[in-house]
């Protein structure tokens, strides 16, 4: 068989990474420090987030924030469960945080998507599940606090001096 | 059934790793394993469907070249093929009969929307669910 000079980053560590990528998917409410990573991965530490970076374009502790908002917003839209009850369920440790993090992300807050979600009828039942929530994954390419800072910048309010 | 899709193929990085997953894990069976030189047409079939083909092709010269056949190779392992549904009468029996062969499972079966899911990954990175048929 011909060898395949591969231009980017071998495919069987891309395979093993993506290994990582399915572990957050499927307990995204989990805690997932590099070592625990980069352990799934078969990857040193050193060069895991890295690694996962050059594969899926974002670190990886970006990607599990991505897809602990895309599950809180499917729980706000599908349940009537508390705010609160959806941030421990997503992986927060306080509710000030999620309400802070899911703003900075989507922009808006719990509450008002979960207004906005409830009263847009929705006709995705012939759709399997998962591909219904990757369509509603945020798509998160910069940083929360980039994001955070961009927008004040946008809204002014980063220059604004009180006028006497 | 004379009309109607009769193949469709999946990349993978190697035909002989994904044909031992889908025969040996899986339950398919062998249709067409033709070689002509590097070229190798791979075809199986699910017993319940012999009128459809699963093709097993791996990405290369001279109907891509080789740049471009490293990179879907590449976007396989990444998890970024289209979706792909295996629908089971029993998705529980399913999964335990699949994992107990080595089937690497990345959700386990879930009941929700008046049916049971699960997920699963070939070899290769290509994603598959698996839906218990209503």
């Amino acid at each position: 068989m011909k060898q395949i000079v591969a231009t980017g980053q071998d495919p069987q560590l891309l395979r093993r990474l993506l290994r990582a990528k399915d572990r957050m998917d499927a307990a995204s409410h989990e805690e997932w420090p590099v070592p625990r990573l980069a352990k799934v991965s078969g990857v040193s530490e050193a060069h895991f987030a890295r690694s996962f970076r050059d594969a899926f374009g974002v670190p990886p502790h970006r990607y599990l924030l991505t897809r602990r908002i895309e599950r809180a917003k499917a729980l706000l839209r599908d349940t009537d469960w508390a705010i609160i009850d959806i941030a421990f369920q997503t992986g927060w440790n306080s509710l000030g945080t999620f309400g802070r993090v899911f703003r900075d992300i989507t922009g808006e807050s719990p509450s008002a998507l979960r207004s906005r979600e409830q009263a847009a009828h929705h006709a995705l039942e012939q759709v399997p599940h998962c591909y219904v929530s990757a369509a509603h994954r945020p798509d998160l390419k910069i940083a929360v606090s980039e994001k955070r800072r961009r927008e004040s910048a946008d809204n002014g309010t980063e220059d604004e001096t009180e006028v006497p | 059934m004379s009309q109607g899709v009769q193949v469709a193929g999946l990349y993978v990085r190697d035909q002989d790793e994904a044909l031992s997953f889908y025969v040996e894990k899986l339950g398919f069976t062998v249709h067409t394993d033709a070689r002509n030189g590097d070229y190798r047409w791979l075809t199986v079939q699910h017993p319940d469907q012999p009128g459809f083909q699963l093709g097993l092709f791996r990405p290369q010269a001279p109907l891509v070249d080789d740049a471009t056949a490293a990179n879907l190779v590449e976007a396989v392992a990444k998890g970024a093929m289209p979706p792909l549904v295996l629908a089971v009468d029993d998705c529980q029996a399913a999964y335990d009969r699949y994992r107990s062969r080595g089937v690497e499972f990345t959700q386990e079966p879930i009941a929700r929307y008046g049916s049971v899911d699960a997920s699963f990954r070939d070899p290769s990175g290509n994603g598959w669910k698996l839906i218990q048929a209503r």
